[in-house]
C-alpha cells in the first residue's frame, strides 16, 4: 500500500495541472452528487414548500422524518439490515479466507477443477436460481417463524467474489514466509491463523465493505423470504413509505435520508481499503 | 508429496503443509455452493420441466417434456419481456461504460479538488437502487418533480411509453458509475507512462492521447467491465419495481421482471422457473459470444 501511494504521488507530480479537466470534473461531479442533495434538501421542506416547487429549504421543518418514522419503524429495519449485512460480511470472510487460503497456499488434488467449480457460479445468476432458493428455505418452514433474518442471511454466506479475492490475496503471500513457519514447526492451520490471515487484512477490508454493502442494498430475495413486518430490511421500508402515500415526497425523502445515512458512512470510512483491496485483486488477475 | 522435488515446489507457488488435509478449508463453501447454488440451479431446471401446483410443488413431469418452453417461446409477451431487456441493457451497459471511462480520466488528471471529485465519482456504489428510485421517482415526477423544471418540460417520464424504460436507464447508469470508475481509475495507474512521452512528442492533442492510448492500454478492464455489465444489467429489479412496476402496459417488464410477477403473484412456479432457464441461457450465450469476441478485439 504505501509503494501505491508514493507511486501515485510521483505520478501526479509528473502531471501538469489540468484545470480545463479539472471543470469538466467538478460539472460530473455537481450533477452524480445532485440526486442526494436534492433527496436531503427536500427532506426539510414542508408539503406546501414542495407543492410550491421550492428546493432550498428555510425553516429545515423535521415533520417529514418525524412522519417517516411513524409510518415505518425504520430503526428496527435498519438494526435488521445491519445485522443482516454484519453476519453475511463476517462468514463471507470467514469461508472465503479458508477457501482462498487452501487454493492460495496449498496444494492438493483437484485443486484447479475444483476452483473452476467455485468460479462457475459467478455464471449462474441469482435472480436465474431465486425460486428454487425460495423453496428451499421455504421448505425448511423458516418463512412461517414469526421473526427470523436466518432466511436472509443462509444464501449469502459464502461467494465466489469473496473467494477469488481471498485466493489473490493468499497467492501474493512470499513462499520464504510460509518455509520459514514450517521450519518453526507451525502446522498447516497455525501458519494459516497466526502469519497468513493477519497479512490479508486489506484484503479482507476491501472484500468485506463490498460484502457488506451489496447485502445491505438487497432487494429483491428480502421481498421474497420476509413475510412479517419486525424482519423487513431497510431497503424494503423505503418500498413501504412510497407504497403508504406515493405523493408524500417530503416523507419519502426523508426516510430515505435516514436509510442512506448507514451505507455512506460505511463507504466514507472504508473508501481507501476499499479502492486499493479491490483494484489490488483486479490488477494482479 | 514433493520432497524429492524441493527445488520445483519453492519455484511453484504454495508449500504442501503435512498434517490437515486441504480439503477441510474449502468444504465450508463448497458445501453453501451446492446448497444455494447448484443443487437450486438444477432444481430450477427440473421445475421447468415440470407440473406445478401454486405452492411449487411438482405434480408431474410436463407432457411434453419442453411444453414449458414452447409455452414460452410461442408467447408473444416473452418475447416483447426480452426486447425490452435487451434494450434496457444496451442502454445501461453503454452508459456505464461510458460514464465511468469519462469520469475515471477525468479524476487521473491534475487539478484542485480532485479528493472531493474522486470521492463523489465513487459515491453511487455506496447507494442502494431503492433509495435511488425512490429519489429518480420523486425527481422524475410530472408536476413536482426537479427535472422537468429544469428543462421547461412537460413529460410524463415514467408514464411514457417511449420514455419509461430510457428513465429507468439513466438512473441505472447513475448507480453503475461507482463500480465502473473505480475499475478504470485503477486501470489507468498501469498504462505505461512510456506510451504517453512518446504521444506527446508526436504531439498529440487530449482526446488523441486517451483514444488512441489510453483506451486501448486499457481494454482488458473494459472487457472485463463488459462482462459484468451485461450481467448485472439483465437481473435489475429494485428500480424497476418501485418507478414503473414493469408499466406503462408492459413496456418496462424485464426477463427478471416477469419471473417474478409470473411465480410469486400468479403463482405459476414452472413458468417462472421456465423463465429463469431462458435467462440464464441467453447470459450464458451472451458471455461466450464476448470471450470469443475478446480473443480477436483485445491488444
Amino acid at each position: 500500500m504505501a509503494k501505491g501511494t508514493t507511486m501515485k504521488v510521483t505520478a501526479s507530480k509528473v502531471k501538469q495541472n489540468n484545470p480545463v479537466a479539472g471543470v469538466v470534473a467538478f460539472v460530473f461531479a455537481l450533477l452524480i452528487i445532485s440526486p442526494l442533495v436534492y433527496c436531503l434538501l427536500t427532506s426539510f421542506l414542508t408539503e406546501q414548500e414542495i407543492f410550491q416547487l421550492k428546493v432550498i429549504p428555510t425553516s429545515f421543518y423535521v415533520g417529514n422524518y418525524q412522519k417517516a418514522l411513524d409510518q415505518a419503524p425504520l430503526f428496527t429495519f435498519i438494526l435488521n439490515s445491519v445485522i443482516v449485512s454484519c453476519s453475511c460480511m463476517a462468514l463471507q470472510l470467514i469461508t472465503g479466507s479458508m477457501a482462498g487460503y487452501a487454493f492460495g497456499c496449498l496444494k492438493f488434488k483437484g485443486q484447479n477443477a475444483i476452483f473452476r467449480i467455485f468460479l462457475a457460479t459467478m455464471m449462474i445468476p441469482g435472480n436465474a436460481i431465486i425460486i428454487s432458493n425460495y423453496l428451499t428455505v421455504s421448505s425448511w418452514g423458516l418463512l412461517k417463524q414469526p421473526y427470523t433474518l436466518w432466511p436472509l442471511i443462509l444464501p449469502y454466506m459464502t461467494s465466489a467474489f469473496c473467494v477469488f479475492n481471498m485466493r489473490q490475496a493468499y497467492k501474493s503471500l512470499p513462499t520464504e514466509l510460509a518455509e520459514a513457519a514450517e521450519i518453526d514447526g507451525c502446522n498447516s492451520f497455525q501458519y494459516f491463523i497466526r502469519v497468513a490471515m493477519p497479512l490479508t487484512l486489506p484484503s479482507l477490508g476491501a472484500v468485506g465493505i463490498q460484502t457488506f454493502i451489496s447485502v445491505w442494498n438487497q432487494y429483491l430475495w428480502p421481498l421474497l423470504v420476509t413475510n412479517s413486518v419486525e424482519c423487513r430490511t431497510v431497503q424494503l421500508g423505503i418500498g413501504m413509505l412510497q407504497n403508504a402515500d406515493g405523493q408524500a415526497f417530503g416523507t419519502i425523502m426523508a426516510g430515505t435520508t435516514i436509510v442512506m445515512i448507514p451505507s455512506i458512512l460505511v463507504f466514507v470510512i472504508g473508501q481507501k481499503t476499499l479502492v486499493s483491496g479491490l483494484t489490488a485483486g483486479a490488477v494482479k488477475g | 508429496m514433493t520432497t524429492n522435488l524441493p527445488q520445483q515446489t519453492v519455484k511453484k507457488k504454495g508449500l504442501t503443509f503435512h498434517d490437515i488435509t486441504p480439503y477441510f478449508y474449502i468444504l465450508p463453501s463448497l458445501l453453501l455452493f451446492i446448497l444455494f447454488v447448484f443443487y437450486p440451479f438444477v432444481k430450477t431446471i427440473i421445475l421447468s420441466l415440470s407440473v406445478t401446483d401454486n405452492s411449487g410443488n411438482i405434480l408431474n413431469w410436463a407432457n411434453p417434456l419442453f411444453s414449458n418452453f414452447a409455452t414460452a417461446l410461442t408467447d408473444s409477451s416473452m418475447w416483447f419481456a426480452i426486447g425490452v431487456t435487451f434494450k434496457y441493457a444496451i442502454m445501461v451497459v453503454v452508459g456505464s461504460i461510458v460514464m465511468g471511462t469519462v469520469t475515471a480520466i477525468l479524476a487521473n488528471e491534475a487539478f484542485r479538488g480532485r479528493a472531493f471529485v474522486r470521492a463523489v465519482y465513487a459515491m453511487p456504489m455506496a447507494i442502494s437502487s431503492a433509495c435511488i428510485a425512490v429519489i429518480a421517482t420523486f425527481i422524475f415526477n410530472p408536476t413536482m418533480g426537479i427535472l422537468n423544471q429544469i428543462l421547461g418540460t412537460n413529460f410524463r417520464w415514467l408514464r411514457d411509453m417511449k420514455l419509461a424504460l430510457p428513465s429507468i436507464a439513466m438512473v441505472t447508469v447513475w448507480m453503475n458509475i461507482g463500480m465502473n470508475y473505480l475499475f478504470v481509475i485503477a486501470a489507468l495507474q498501469s498504462v505505461d507512462i512510456s506510451l504517453y512521452e512518446a504521444g506527446s512528442i508526436e504531439g498529440v492533442n487530449f482526446f488523441q492521447k486517451h483514444w488512441y492510448i489510453t483506451l486501448p492500454s486499457i481494454s482488458p478492464t473494459l472487457f472485463f467491465l463488459l462482462v459484468i455489465n451485461v450481467i448485472n444489467s439483465f437481473q435489475a429489479y429494485a428500480q424497476i419495481r418501485l418507478m414503473t412496476d414493469g408499466g406503462p402496459g408492459r413496456y418496462t417488464t424485464t426477463l427478471v421482471f416477469s419471473i417474478y410477477t409470473e411465480t410469486f403473484e400468479y403463482m405459476r412456479y414452472a413458468s417462472g422457473a421456465t423463465l429463469s432457464v431462458i435467462l440464464f441461457v441467453i447470459l450464458f450465450i451472451l458471455t461466450a459470444i464476448q470471450f470469443k469476441a475478446e480473443k480477436k478485439v483485445t491488444y
